[in-house]
């Protein structure tokens, strides 16, 4: 039997199917996707495996059309509330907040525009810097977080943070949807839960959309293809406070 | 003689107290042997959260979730247990050491509700 197959002609073999040639050629490109332990492809996977660390190879970050954005809506930050467990009364003092939505008008044209204000998950975040026990950080992939193990509640980053991004919890909390604590401080995670377990958005942006405005747009900065590099490239964006060099990770049209 | 007398049926009357009373888990097993756990869950606990906070690692090995999801079931009335009772699994031991613990001054200290509980349930419908 081996000599009969030591012996057979190559044209039977390339009418057989696959050519050694073809075969090397796939395992190649197979290997080519199995890529260094470590590595996986997020175009390929979807959602991060879950016993994998977050790589710097993506920046998640937003992108927010002023122009669509309506003044009467604030269906984003209805969705935040829900997702994460917290509600702002108007009015309050100490409820948190982590989106707002801003209403602007230039007095010298009459200009108004309206627009959400989370945090803006800066690449130099002052809130990193300031923070004494290290639990305001940023993590590799973008995403500017307080890990309420470590915060001891002095509100440095809240007075730090140019955008008032930042709330303390004032009062015992029940049934959490989210971890959230008395006495820590807590902002917008840029639904980090949701974004490792793969949905591809945050929560405002899934609403905004659902709505009709379709204003926000949640994207991997670092990937040329992404929508958010494309509309980018082609439109532009503004970092609100871009003088503080922060590199944020939230960019405004139409502002 | 009077005083002995009494001491004896009050002693056997405490006895019961000298050992914490630990809530049934779902499950044969735990994910890690019991010893281990009592011992280390702590440990497994505090690295764990460094874990997925920082580098986003997500394991279900040792969520919180996860364990609330075997340790802490629903009782007789179909309610769960909440930290405060010593019928929550980890107040149970913990009240009983004295050791106080945070966690659930910002976790959630029962499971997250299942979508599809009152479906899809492979024991027989009984309260869960």
């Amino acid at each position: 039997m081996s000599d009969e197959k030591r012996t057979q002609p190559h044209s039977e073999e390339a009418a057989a199917g696959v050519s050694r040639r073809q075969f090397l050629g796939m395992a190649a490109g197979a290997a080519g996707i199995s890529v260094a332990p470590g590595v996986f492809l997020y175009g390929v996977a979807g959602a991060k495996p879950a016993d994998q660390p977050v790589t710097d190879a993506v920046r998640w970050g937003l992108l927010v059309d002023t122009n669509q954005c309506q003044e009467d809506c604030d269906a984003c930050v209805t969705a935040c509330e829900e997702e994460n467990g917290w509600s702002f009364e108007e009015g309050s003092t100490t409820d948190p907040q982590w989106i707002r939505k801003l209403n602007v008008k230039d007095p010298g044209t009459g200009f108004t525009v309206s627009m959400p204000m989370m945090c803006q998950h800066c690449e130099h975040p002052p809130c990193v810097d300031v923070c004494p026990t290290g639990a305001s950080f940023r993590r590799v992939d973008g995403i500017v977080l307080v890990d309420k193990h470590i915060c001891i509640g002095c509100r440095y980053c809240m007075m730090a943070c140019p955008y008032k991004a930042r709330s303390l919890v004032h009062r015992d909390l029940h049934d959490q949807k989210y971890p959230r604590g008395k006495g820590t401080v807590e902002s917008c995670t840029m639904c980090v839960r949701k974004v490792d377990r793969g949905d591809g958005t945050t929560a405002c942006a899934e609403a905004c959309d659902r709505d009709g405005h379709k204003a926000i747009l949640f994207g991997d900065l670092k990937d040329p293809d992404s929508e958010i590099s494309q509309r980018l490239r082609r439109y532009g964006g503004t970092q609100i406070r871009a003088d503080l060099r922060l590199n944020t990770g939230v960019r405004y049209q139409g502002i | 003689m009077a005083a002995v007398v009494v001491v004896i049926p009050v002693g056997w009357a405490i006895a019961g107290d000298l050992v914490p009373e630990i809530p049934p888990a779902k499950g044969e097993h735990c994910v890690e042997p019991t010893d281990v756990m009592r011992r280390h869950h702590m440990d497994f606990i505090l690295h764990q959260r460094d874990e997925t906070m920082h580098r986003g690692i997500r394991t279900e090995k040792f969520e919180l979730e996860e364990c609330l999801g075997c340790h802490v079931r629903k009782g007789p009335d179909g309610e769960y247990p909440r930290y405060p009772s010593p019928k929550h699994f980890c107040n149970s031991c913990h009240s009983y050491a004295a050791v106080h613990i945070d966690c659930f001054s910002c976790h959630n200290d029962v499971p997250p509700e299942e979508e599809s509980e009152d479906s899809d349930s492979s024991d027989g419908g009984s309260a869960e």
